[in-house]
């Protein structure tokens, strides 16, 4: 797959998780860089590009939601993919309905998300060219 | 309990019955005895006015008899009426008018009999020694006692003298018919028991009594002591209520008594009580027979009113129970689900790691290798566990999804699978593969086959066996769960109520009663049915619950989702 050039945010929380995600995602060739908190996503969006956010629902502060709200009203293209605990289904479900890409179950399978951050990718792309042709 | 509502029925029943019967009697009691007060003075008081007219009449025939007698004497001289036959023909005379003289005569001062008509043949007879030819000679006017006599038979006599000139004087004497007197007296008598004579005062009887000293020695219990006006007394003769009124005439020192029988008279009073006491009995049979029946239908409704209560109570309680429970569940399962998101990605990092050349060629990385997977399979153990809890507190939210019942069974039996193997129970499953999905609440149908199980488990203990088995029903409109045990039976005393609340086989203190009742309300509400009975052999019994196929509306087939696609993500 062409995971080299799929530049990925991942939002979260926990150091710990966010850390080993992004080494594991780097390692597998993405572009991958992660922040702690909502606010600080917002920031690296508005200097650097990215394709894909994989966003935490559940975080102090700014949650998932208002990141989510506020990236899709500013940087339409990007696709978010939410993190959900199994009880904030309801969360997840509402994400769908505000313009996120999809949701997964924390704690999920590297390949389950790998799977999803590719689809999104995708969807971004086909959205670029339908809007460039346009 | 039933004691408790037993003495509440006694209580009404008594409290009914006291309120009703004390004014029942109360009115009853006072009706009759002012019914009876009257009566009775009205009987007295009709007695007194019969005494007196008698009284009246009796001293009315005295006045007419002396003033005829009188009258007689001074319109003739001694000559004229000593004529020989004038007497004869005076006497006829009166006679013809009436009856009241026996006889007649002309007695001359010296007490000789001169002129006699009548009867018998008194001419002759002397009475100068005799005590009622003393009183006329002072008196005048003279009315004997009744006598004897020289004829020897009762009789009384009117006597009139006559005065003429130089000192002579002569005696008008008249014997009254006692028996036309008697029937006069006797106007007065009322009934089989009354009677009415009359008395002088040495208390002797100057007509004949009807009953007293006759048909018995009692004498009359009355002083003979002049009184004016009208006595009239109560009391007892023969044994028999009787009023006695008396009066003393006023032309002779006689007293007319009447007795009346009160029994008699007062029957009606008598009557009157019977009627009373009969429909006071009436009353008092048809109120306590309400009464009963009024407090049976009250504490049963009470008892039912206190048993749907309690069985929402305990129903309210459960859910409220459940809920928290949900909610803390639901707690430590994100708690725990964040760590384990952690220990998975270092996981699959070291995995990662793994993959390096230089680390494969280490003589320990098959250990690593291992030690990974094992990691890895574990962080995956963890996790169902915590979205099994999460599961069960949304659980809690009633909501209709498309369920498949097998997948619910299955499910419900791995929270009891480790129970039964510790009791060396084998749980037998039959899942019709062809059963469809249908429209109903999880949650609440693994609360009903965990009800079951849980009570197939107890009843059969240890070393038994229990299966379950779905199908669909003929014809296809209903899913059929039949869960049984080898356990030992319902008792057939309380088959019929099994369902009901706080009926338990379990020892006391062990179960509330409660689980089969709160199964029933939830398969009721999801529209299904459910049956109990026991094994044909007698060992076990058997449930049966029926889920109706409802394949949904489009707005519920929305929502659809199954718990069992969540924990594949």
């Amino acid at each position: 797959m062409n995971s080299r050039n799929i530049k990925v945010l991942v939002v979260d929380d926990e150091l710990d998780f966010l850390e080993t995600i992004v080494k594991r995602l780097e390692r597998r060739g993405f572009k991958a860089f992660g922040v702690l908190s909502g606010k600080a996503a917002l920031e690296y969006l508005e200097s650097n590009d990215v394709d894909v956010i994989v966003l935490d629902v559940r975080m102090p502060g700014m949650d998932g939601i208002d990141v989510l709200k506020e990236v899709v009203t500013r940087w339409p293209l990007v696709q978010v993919i939410l993190l959900t605990g199994h009880g904030s289904l309801e969360a997840g479900k509402r994400g769908l309905e505000l313009g996120a890409y999809d949701y997964v179950l924390k704690p999920a399978k590297l390949e389950d998300i790998i799977k999803k951050i590719q689809q999104a990718f995708e969807r971004k792309v086909l959205l670029e060219q339908t809007q460039s042709e346009i | 309990m039933t004691k408790r509502y037993h003495l509440i029925g006694i209580k009404m029943t008594v409290i009914i019955i006291c309120f009703s019967l004390v004014p029942l009697i109360a009115l009853g009691f006072s009706l009759y005895r002012h019914f009876s007060n009257s009566y009775t003075s009205r009987v007295l008081e009709s007695l007194r006015t019969s005494v007196e007219d008698r009284k009246k009449a009796i001293d009315l025939f005295f006045e007419e008899r002396v003033s005829q007698l009188a009258s007689i004497a001074n319109t003739h001289s001694f000559s004229q009426i000593t004529k020989p036959g004038y007497l004869d023909e005076l006497f006829s005379l009166i006679q013809s008018r009436s009856r009241y003289y026996i006889d007649i005569g002309i007695i001359d001062m010296d007490g000789n009999h001169v002129v006699y008509v009548g009867p018998y043949n008194l001419k002759g007879f002397n009475y100068r020694e005799t005590e009622w030819f003393q009183a006329v000679s002072m008196q005048g006017i003279y009315i004997s006692d009744v006598f004897l006599g020289f004829r020897r038979a009762p009789h009384f006599i009117i006597a009139v003298m006559k005065r003429e000139a130089d000192g002579f004087w002569w005696i008008l004497r008249a014997t009254i018919n006692t028996e036309l007197f008697e029937s006069l007296v006797l106007a007065a008598r009322k009934g089989r028991y009354g009677d009415a004579f009359l008395v002088n005062e040495k208390g002797e009887y100057q007509t004949n009594p009807q009953v007293i000293g006759k048909t018995t020695d009692q004498s009359i219990p009355l002083e003979m002591r002049f009184f004016h006006g009208t006595k009239v007394i109560e009391t007892t003769i023969n044994n028999r209520k009787t009023a006695i009124a008396a009066s003393w005439l006023e032309n002779k020192r006689w007293m007319l008594v009447v007795i009346e029988d009160l029994e008699e008279e007062l029957f009606p009073i008598l009557q009157a009580k019977h009627l009373a006491l009969g429909l006071l009995f009436a009353g008092i049979s048809a109120i306590s027979i309400g009464a009963v029946a009024v407090s049976i239908i009250m504490v049963r409704q009470l008892e039912q009113a206190d048993r749907e209560r309690s069985a929402l109570d305990a129903e309210l309680m459960q859910s409220s129970k459940m809920a928290a429970l949900g909610r803390l569940a639901a707690s430590v399962a994100h708690e725990i689900n964040n760590p384990l998101a952690v220990i998975r990605e270092k996981a699959g990092w070291l995995k990662d790691l793994l993959e390096e050349e230089d680390i494969q060629a280490s003589e320990n990385f098959k250990e690593f290798a291992d030690a990974v997977d094992k990691i890895e399979y574990h962080v995956e153990r963890a996790r169902e566990v915590t979205h099994r809890l999460l599961g069960f507190a949304r659980r809690m939210e009633p909501r209709r999804d498309m369920i498949n019942v097998n997948k619910v069974i299955t499910e419900t039996l791995s929270f009891l699978e480790n129970e039964a193997m510790y009791r060396n129970i084998t749980i037998h499953k039959d899942l019709s593969p062809d059963i469809p999905d249908i429209q109903s609440d999880g949650a609440q149908l693994q609360q009903v086959f965990l009800n079951i199980l849980n009570n197939a488990i107890d009843a059969v203990d240890k070393d038994g066996d229990i299966w379950i088995k779905t199908k669909l029903k003929e014809g296809g409109n209903s899913v059929l769960i039949e869960i049984s045990d080898s356990g030992p039976g319902i008792p057939e005393g309380i088959i019929d109520r099994i369902f009901d609340p706080f009926v338990t086989t379990k020892p006391v203190g062990k179960g509330t009663g409660l689980g089969l009742s709160i199964t029933y309300n939830i398969v009721e509400k999801l529209g299904g049915k459910i049956y109990a009975r026991n094994r044909e052999n007698g060992h076990g019994a058997v449930f049966t619950v029926e889920l109706p196929v409802v394949t949904g509306g489009s707005e519920d087939v929305l929502r659809v989702y199954s718990i069992e696609e969540e924990s594949i993500l």
